[in-house]
């Protein structure tokens, strides 16, 4: 330093003790960064739950990083990618879960997404439109380990909730759809799962979900039908409505009901199939017991006669019209209209007295007593069930008036006798009454014609006696010829019998003047 | 840089940091003070390069968290989200709000990588004693200087969103790990900027010059 000197008047430092520093302590900034950095590192490695991989059938709604896998409101995952299978019809998303879900990866893990979802009046799922579809989770019993799952189209009915499935056939769906709720006694007891057309495409096999309690009041006799709407009836009561509720009437439903008998039958199996009817009435209707088909030749119209048309006898049902058709008969130009019916007494709760020895079983003697009754005169005829409607039924009554007729039993079905019945009757009494008013008015047409023809000629005899009258006025005018010579002949009237009158007097005096004649001096 | 200006270490000097007042250093091994303000007085900053590179390293280190960690935690009636910086440039990312994305870009994430990458450079090339590009070098460290303190702006937006969206509970806002992360990245920028003594640029070129022309003589 040599130009120290020059800077003498330069105030010198202050004189401190130096404090020794082997290692910058700086160096512990990067240090506890780097361990704070990798700290971090490791424990969000730890964290890292294991990654699952969801197929799905759509993307829809699905974002990676934001759609969550939740179960019981918790997440326990969250979605992480997205891609399009390689068969292109798919979505395949990777979900990365939450630590310590290992447990719930196990191969019958339902996932589904859930979303909005509107079935009838169940509505699930709202409040995903403000936060977005999630994946929902129904824990699996299985104890595999599973890390790739498909996702189910809807969510999983039942699932914890302890009950049954059982299948329904049916062959119109009507308003069914998943989720429609299954009503027993108005409460709702289970619902709709799935429905799917056979593979022959007659008939849909519903699928539903009993819960527990109420699947232990479905025997093999339980009757299910659609308790969709509503069943009016009015019958000599009164109005009858009949609804499961209101919900039902708007949305649609299932009610089922197990008859009541003396023995009860146990529960159903799980997946029994039942039949689905249509409504109440046709679900407890009794099962047939022994049918018999006849064949009804009606020649008159059958408009109003349905099938499914009671047959009465005495104003019981005894069966049902199950088939109407048409024929022609070229031979003979007619038309005639075969009906199908099919009898069942025995399901209508008829009951057979003194029936001969062995015949105790329905079926027995069949035919027998059908000989004699068509012997005794039994008839088939159509009537009127509802004059307001026009709807027909089939009644049999004897005739025993009526031209004998037999049973064909070679025929399939058996033809019964016919008679035209009071329909026709009615309809043909109507028309000659309709004939004999139409001549009536034809002859009063006539005689209307000639009273106008006599009235014309009145008319002319008027006018003659109005001419007639002219003339006679002319006659008898006070300035007439007429009048003139008759006063002339009034005038020698009177001469005459002034003269007469004479002669009167004169032969009074003298009566010998007739004898003798007029005397000289007589004279008057 | 022709003729070799004097400075004050080249005088046997020290000159304050704090006021700017020259004084001969301190005697013997003592440490010197400044007797007009009291600051500590060196001819440079001790260990400047050593300081610096210490802080950039732990910059470096988490600038990877910060980036990688979220920094906003979003918890609305749906869900809760996490952004991240990155994700958070690419949400404002809109025909309308593409200026503020390109604040949050500049301000949060080029900002912070380019300083620690132009401190970088002037430590290494301190370290090299380069002449090359003197008054760039010095220019740039200005820059650093001034633009550093504005990434700061991030942490500030997130906090104040944090405090004023508590809208329970419909929404609210939490910070993320990132957030922390993110500022321990900006104060070690300025700690290393602070830590630079930009009169090395200067020394190396001096030392230099002393080298060319004790050679030519």
């Amino acid at each position: 330093m040599p130009d120290n000197e020059k800077f003498s008047n330069v105030p010198e430092a202050k004189a401190v003790p130096k404090k020794r520093t082997r290692l910058s302590l700086v160096w512990v900034i990067p240090i506890v960064a780097a361990v704070a950095g990798v700290w971090i590192a490791v424990t969000r490695i730890l964290e890292k739950g294991p990654e699952i991989t969801i197929t799905f059938s759509t993307g829809d709604g699905l974002e990676a990083n934001k759609t969550k896998i939740i179960y019981d409101g918790l997440t326990i995952g969250t979605l992480t990618s997205i891609k399009l299978a390689p068969d292109h019809k798919h979505v395949i998303a990777v979900a990365q879960m939450t630590p310590k879900t290992k447990d719930f990866l196990v191969k019958d893990l339902e996932l589904w997404v859930v979303k909005p979802r509107i079935s009838g009046l169940n509505v699930t799922g709202l409040g995903t439109l403000i936060s977005g579809y999630y994946i929902g989770v129904q824990l699996g019993q299985s104890k595999d380990s599973e890390r790739n799952f498909t996702a189910l189209e809807s969510p999983p009915v039942g699932g914890d909730v302890p009950g049954r499935f059982f299948q329904l056939h049916t062959t119109e769906l009507g308003s069914l759809g998943e989720g429609t709720p299954i009503y027993f006694r108005q409460i709702q007891a289970g619902q709709v799962v799935s429905y799917e057309l056979d593979k022959a495409g007659k008939k849909l096999d519903v699928k539903i979900f009993l819960q527990s309690p109420y699947d232990q009041f479905v025997t093999p006799d339980t009757r299910f039908w659609q308790a969709s709407g509503v069943d009016l009836s009015l019958t000599a009561a009164g109005l009858h409505v009949q609804t499961e509720s209101v919900m039902s009437i708007l949305a649609g439903g299932i009610a089922f009901e197990t008859p009541v008998t003396d023995s009860p039958l146990p529960p159903a199996e799980a997946n029994t199939a039942f039949t689905l009817f249509n409504d109440r009435t046709a679900a407890f209707r009794p099962p047939p017991r022994d049918p018999h088909n006849f064949l009804l030749v009606f020649k008159q119209s059958v408009r109003g006669l349905t099938v499914g048309a009671p047959v009465e006898i005495g104003g019981i049902q005894i069966g049902e019209v199950t088939d109407i058709q048409a024929q022609f008969d070229a031979k003979t130009s007619e038309f005639s209209v075969p009906v199908i019916v099919s009898v069942d007494p025995a399901r209508y709760g008829v009951k057979f007295l003194n029936l001969p020895k062995g015949d105790e079983q329905p079926g027995d003697g069949h035919q027998r007593i059908m000989d004699i009754m068509v012997a005794r005169g039994l008839r088939a005829e159509l009537k009127t069930g509802s004059l307001i409607s026009g709807s027909l039924f089939v009644a049999i009554k004897f005739y025993p008036d009526d031209p004998p007729a037999t049973l064909d039993w070679s025929q399939n079905p058996v033809q019964l006798p016919t008679k035209s019945g009071q329909l026709e009757g009615v309809e043909d009494s109507v028309a000659a009454l309709l004939k004999n008013l139409d001549q009536t008015i034809t002859n009063l047409d006539m005689t209307v014609t000639g009273a106008r023809g006599t009235l014309t000629n009145v008319d002319k005899l008027m006018t003659s006696t109005d001419k007639l009258m002219g003339n006679a006025n002319n006659l008898i005018a006070p300035d007439s010829a007429l009048n003139a010579e008759l006063n002339n002949v009034l005038l020698q009237g009177g001469d005459a019998a002034r003269a007469l009158r004479v002669l009167a007097d004169y032969l009074e005096r003298h009566p010998e003047a007739l004898i003798r004649g007029k005397t000289g001096d007589a004279k008057p | 840089m022709s003729a070799l200006e004097p400075t004050a270490m080249g005088q046997g000097l020290q000159s304050c940091e704090g006021c700017g007042l020259l004084s001969r250093p301190a005697p013997g091994a003592h440490e010197g003070r400044c007797p007009r303000c009291d600051e500590k007085l060196e001819f440079r900053k001790p260990a400047s390069l050593e300081r610096t590179l210490a802080y950039l390293i732990a910059a470096a280190v988490c600038y990877i968290p910060a980036n990688v960690l979220p920094v906003m935690k979003t918890i609305t009636s749906g869900g809760s989200e996490s952004d991240t910086i990155m994700q958070g440039v690419v949400l404002l990312w809109s025909p309308t709000g593409w200026p503020l994305s390109l604040i949050v870009l500049f301000a949060s994430i080029m900002i912070p990588s380019a300083k620690i990458v132009a401190l970088l450079y002037l430590v290494i090339t301190v370290k090299r004693g380069s002449i090359q590009n003197n008054t760039q070098r010095v220019r740039l460290y200005r820059m650093v200087e001034i633009v550093g303190r504005w990434s700061m702006v991030d942490v500030f937006v997130d906090t104040f969103t944090v405090s004023l969206i508590q809208l329970q509970p419909l929404m609210s806002v939490e910070p993320g790990p990132g957030l922390l992360f993110f500022a321990a990245v900006v104060v070690l920028t300025m700690l290393a900027v602070e830590s630079f003594d930009p009169r090395l640029i200067w020394d190396s070129a001096d030392a230099k010059e002393i080298k060319s022309e004790v050679q030519h003589a």
